[in-house]
């Protein structure tokens, strides 16, 4: 009974929890001007991890912070601001949690060490697999 | 008295796996022969009565029986019937009754329907299968029943996740279901197999039908899904990387590669290890991806909460299964010679570059998967997403495309690379056509570019089996690989040009604003409340006119669901033959305007019409091999009667 | 492929390898939170306007005057935002400074909780695009922040403060108060 009393709490806090009155960001739901600028935008939105969501990029959730977040992304952007250093500075922040892409560092590097590896196998496997007995 | 007749069923169910398991397991032995009597029946009757259980929990929802925990927890009087049915697997316990079912069924099919396979390796495949099926039986019996009563019974349910009320939902999880459960087969075959060391073509032809039919429901599920999450979520994406979708992508690569390995092996009697360790790991990339998402170690939106005490329980029955499969092989496997080398030019050849290929892909969504668990370990948090995975896989992905372009040109064992030369020219000509177009009409990015390209080449050069073929005669497995190629171009031309050419606009409207998308003019014309069952919602009513043709109406809707309280975006997609214009209606925004999110997507349809072709040349090969087998069993039947007339 | 057979068992041992993975995430499950990486960091340069009439708002050179002191982000549409204010009225008490910051909110929600749930804060900024949120890596509300006397950030505390979080938020201070 207190599981499901616990999830009943559960799932009318969590609508009430995300309510809130404000209008959202200038440019969490409005483009760039500049088409160009926009394109840049969103694809850094489109790999930047919205927090308070469970798997969803900030160009993908209605989440008020992830239009706060989109609002800075574009914001930024338009200052004419480097996309990889908006997601730098978000990442001195939230650490590499925040960005979809990683990068090869002391914690990622068998992300791409493994891929390389799995090439060279595949190359091995197909040249003993085949081609005739020399 | 519906769940406690479903219980029963369920015991019952379990103790003829229990059955089914000892007796196969003594026929095994030597003198033991004598039981094989009893292994198909009792896979036959547990089949029946597990699916008389699930009829039971189908029932109660139906009926909305508010004495059953599980009906209380996950439906409500006021929902529509269709989702009252889907609660009953739209949560921990019924889909894990749903998985025993669908594996019981698939058991009880095989001991029904199989007759090519050496008696003994029939009797150890239906022994794996109860054994398989017995975890999930005590799993369920023991900790997930999913007909427990309520001491006192509730007045009202506490409603099914809005997310999931939704038509195509409702029927996705089963779809996939079907499909993960049904590479259980696989498995047991591929254990079985093992086991009596049968591992020869003829095992090869008796899986590859089964493994089929999985696949089908696989395609189909993983299609359905990709457009579920497409118009449901709201913001145009059809795939995310998201954990659930890679643990259904896993058991999909894996199946697909073992499908063209078995070929190479019902063809060639090759590639026996590698086709017996395919078989294990589609099933076990099954249960693993439905382990990982539903326990919710991996964060997706898809986990149903489960306690550590029930992911410790499915942890040590994926331990014993996989892990005692895949023990089994490496003993095995060394005595179970690969057979010669293949040489370049040859259908095996290609094969062999699809496997790997596939496997490597497998392997990356894997690790992709699982890396930001491992780094966690370590106490770091990282995320993997499509910046990761798209241009990782493509390394394989591309080079595979290519070989799956030439691969249906070659013979077996041994071709001339001159012989398809002049076909392939034209394919790669038209390759270089149509991206010496794209630049010049401006490079949309080169990942997208390359998709396009290989698309036009790929499509046309899987439609050239058929050439100089008597399209009446040819036969429907050919047929299947052909519109299954032809699907997968489609596909990634879809993708390509969703990803290359689709145009967004956000725009907070007043009532009677135009709009441009692209070649489309949308102007709201009005926001008006609605009501359906379970909700009440805002509807604008946009008019979207393409060139400036007669307006079309799309009504995208912000609903409220109060059962529980949520509210979810309905998104109004208008579909021509070449896009969709997808539209999303936002909150008011100042002044009385209202946000918009309108997309014109350029041939986005194709992805999933890709998606529908691929399971479509599976079915057609499915027919053709269970018509071809039927055929043959009637021509072995004729010769028995004859020889049996000419001894009188 | 029988040229040795430690690679048949490849497939078991990574496999063994991910139930081992498992098994430890399954026992001591991962934080959900995400821990802001500014911790040893300085605060960034903000400037907010007051979210009500009776207190100032909130600006960086507020915060480097040498006092140590607890940043709390909050809001008013946030539950548990509620169930803290008790913690906070009581490390008040105990002569701690704490300084608000209200995320998306409007002063009458504001007024309308202060006067509910009481008003602990010495200084409240109004932080209406979450910029000093994102700024100094919170995730969600509430969520306090030891900040010392130079303005730098010396510890993140994740959801609202319970009464065995008080000592522990009043030794942090003291520590970054050394």
């Amino acid at each position: 009974m207190k599981a499901l009393f616990l999830m009943f709490a559960l799932f009318f806090a969590m609508p009430l929890a995300a309510q809130d009155a404000l209008p959202p960001a200038p440019y969490a739901y409005r483009q760039l001007d500049d088409p160009a600028q926009e394109a840049k935008a969103q694809a850094l939105m489109e790999s930047l991890r919205c927090l308070k969501c469970q798997g969803q990029s900030i160009a993908d959730s209605d989440a008020p912070m992830a239009g706060d977040m989109r609002h800075q992304v574009r914001l930024r952007i338009a200052s004419g601001e480097a996309p990889e250093h908006i997601r730098a500075w978000l990442i001195e922040r939230y650490g590499d949690y925040v960005s979809y892409a990683p990068k090869i560092s002391a914690t990622t590097w068998p992300l791409f060490a493994v891929p390389v590896l799995l090439l060279c196998i595949v190359v091995m496997v197909l040249l003993r697999r085949l081609g005739g007995r020399r | 008295m519906i769940a406690e007749f479903g219980l029963a069923a369920l015991w019952l169910a379990a103790a003829l796996a229990l059955l089914q398991l000892v007796a196969g397991s003594l026929c095994l032995q030597p003198k033991g022969e004598r039981m094989s009597v009893i292994v198909r029946p009792a896979a036959v009757m547990q089949g029946v009565l597990s699916a008389l259980a699930f009829g039971a929990l189908l029932l109660l929802f139906l009926n909305t029986d508010l004495s059953v925990k599980l009906v209380v927890m996950n439906s409500h009087s006021a929902k529509p019937v269709i989702f009252k049915l889907a609660g009953a697997w739209g949560n921990h316990e019924g889909s894990m009754l749903l998985w025993v079912t669908v594996m019981a069924l698939a058991g009880g099919l095989v001991a029904l329907l199989e007759r090519r396979l050496p008696e003994r390796t029939m009797l150890a495949t239906l022994a794996a299968q109860a054994f398989v099926g017995l975890g999930f039986y005590a799993f369920l019996l023991f900790s997930s029943n999913p007909f427990e009563r309520l001491p006192v019974p509730a007045r009202e349910g506490m409603g099914l996740n809005p997310l999931l009320q939704d038509i195509g939902l409702a029927f996705h999880p089963p779809t996939l279901y079907l499909g993960y459960v049904g590479m259980s087969v696989a498995f047991s075959f591929a254990v079985g197999a093992m086991l009596t060391r049968q591992v020869t073509p003829a095992f090869a032809t008796a899986m590859r039908p089964w493994v089929l039919g999985a696949w089908i429901f696989l395609t189909v599920g993983i299609t359905a899904g990709s457009y579920w999450a497409y118009y449901e979520l709201g913001w145009g994406g059809w795939w995310f990387w998201d954990p659930v979708e890679n643990a259904s992508l896993m058991p999909w690569l894996a199946a697909t590669a073992l499908l063209h390995s078995a070929s190479v092996l019902a063809a060639r009697d090759a590639l026996r290890a590698w086709t017996v360790m395919l078989g294990v790991v589609a099933f076990s990339m099954s249960m693993i991806g439905t382990f990982l998402v539903r326990s919710g170690i991996l964060t997706s939106v898809h986990a149903f909460a489960v306690d550590p005490e029930r992911g410790t329980f499915i942890l040590v029955l994926l331990a014993i299964y996989i892990g005692g499969a895949l023990t089994l092989f490496a003993m095995r496997a060394g005595t179970i010679a690969e057979g010669e080398r293949f040489s370049v030019t040859s259908r095996e050849g290609a094969l062999v570059v699809n496997n790997v290929a596939l496997s490597a892909i497998l392997g990356i969504v894997l690790l992709g998967t699982l890396y930001p668990l491992l780094a966690e370990a370590f106490g770091v948090k990282v995320s993997v997403g499509p910046p990761y995975f798209n241009p990782v896989s493509a390394i394989f992905f591309l080079p595979m495309l290519l070989v799956m372009a030439v691969g249906p040109l070659l013979r077996w064992r041994r071709d001339s690379a001159a012989r398809i030369r002049p076909p392939l020219m034209a394919c790669a000509g038209i390759a270089l056509l149509v991206l010496a177009g794209l630049i010049a009409w401006g490079p949309p990015g080169l990942l997208p570019m390359l998709g396009i390209a290989l698309a036009a080449a790929v499509g046309i050069a899987s439609l050239l089996p058929l050439r100089g073929r008597k399209l009446r005669r040819t036969p429907l497995p050919l047929w299947g690989m052909v519109i299954a190629h032809f699907g997968l171009a489609l596909a990634l031309f879809g993708a390509s040009a969703d990803s290359a050419y689709s145009v967004e606009r956000l725009v907070a409207a007043r009532i009677g604003q135009v709009t441009d998308v692209g070649p489309w003019q949308v102007r709201l014309a009005s926001v008006e409340p609605t009501a359906g069952p379970n909700w009440t919602a805002l509807e604008a009513r946009l008019e979207a006119s393409y060139r400036g043709g007669a307006p079309i109406v799309a009504t995208p809707q912000s609903r409220y669901f109060w059962a529980p309280v949520q509210q979810t975006n309905e998104s109004a997609l208008l579909t021509r033959w070449n896009g969709q214009l997808y539209a999303v209606l936002g909150g008011e925004a100042e002044d009385g305007r209202w946000q918009l999110r309108l997309w014109w997507k350029p041939f986005v349809t194709c992805i999933w019409f890709g998606g529908l072709l691929i399971a479509l040349g599976g079915l057609l090969a499915l027919i053709g091999r269970v018509y071809g087998d039927l055929r043959r069993r009637a021509i072995l039947a004729r010769i028995a009667q004859r020889k049996v007339d000419l001894g009188r | 492929m029988s040229a040795g057979s430690w690679k048949f068992w490849l497939p078991l041992a990574i496999f063994a390898g991910f139930c081992l993975l498992v098994f430890v995430q399954l026992m001591h499950p991962a934080e959900r939170e995400v821990a802001s990486a500014m911790i040893g960091k300085p605060l960034p340069a903000f400037d907010l306007r007051a979210a009500v009439p009776e207190r100032p708002g909130l600006a960086t050179v507020d915060l480097k005057d040498g006092k140590p002191r607890l940043l709390n982000i909050w809001a008013s549409w946030c539950i548990p935002c509620a169930a803290e204010a008790p913690q906070l009225e009581a490390l008040r008490q105990q002569g701690v400074e704490i300084v608000g910051v209200a995320i998306r909110d409007t002063p009458e929600d504001v007024t309308g909780f202060l006067a509910r749930y009481g008003n602990p804060y010495a200084r409240l900024g109004a932080d209406d695009l979450s910029e000093v949120q994102l700024g100094i890596g919170s995730s969600g509300v509430p969520e306090t922040f030891v900040i010392d006397g130079a303005g730098v950030i010396r510890y993140q505390h994740i959801g609202d403060i319970r009464e065995d979080d008080v000592p522990m938020l009043i030794a942090r201070l003291k520590e970054a108060a050394r």
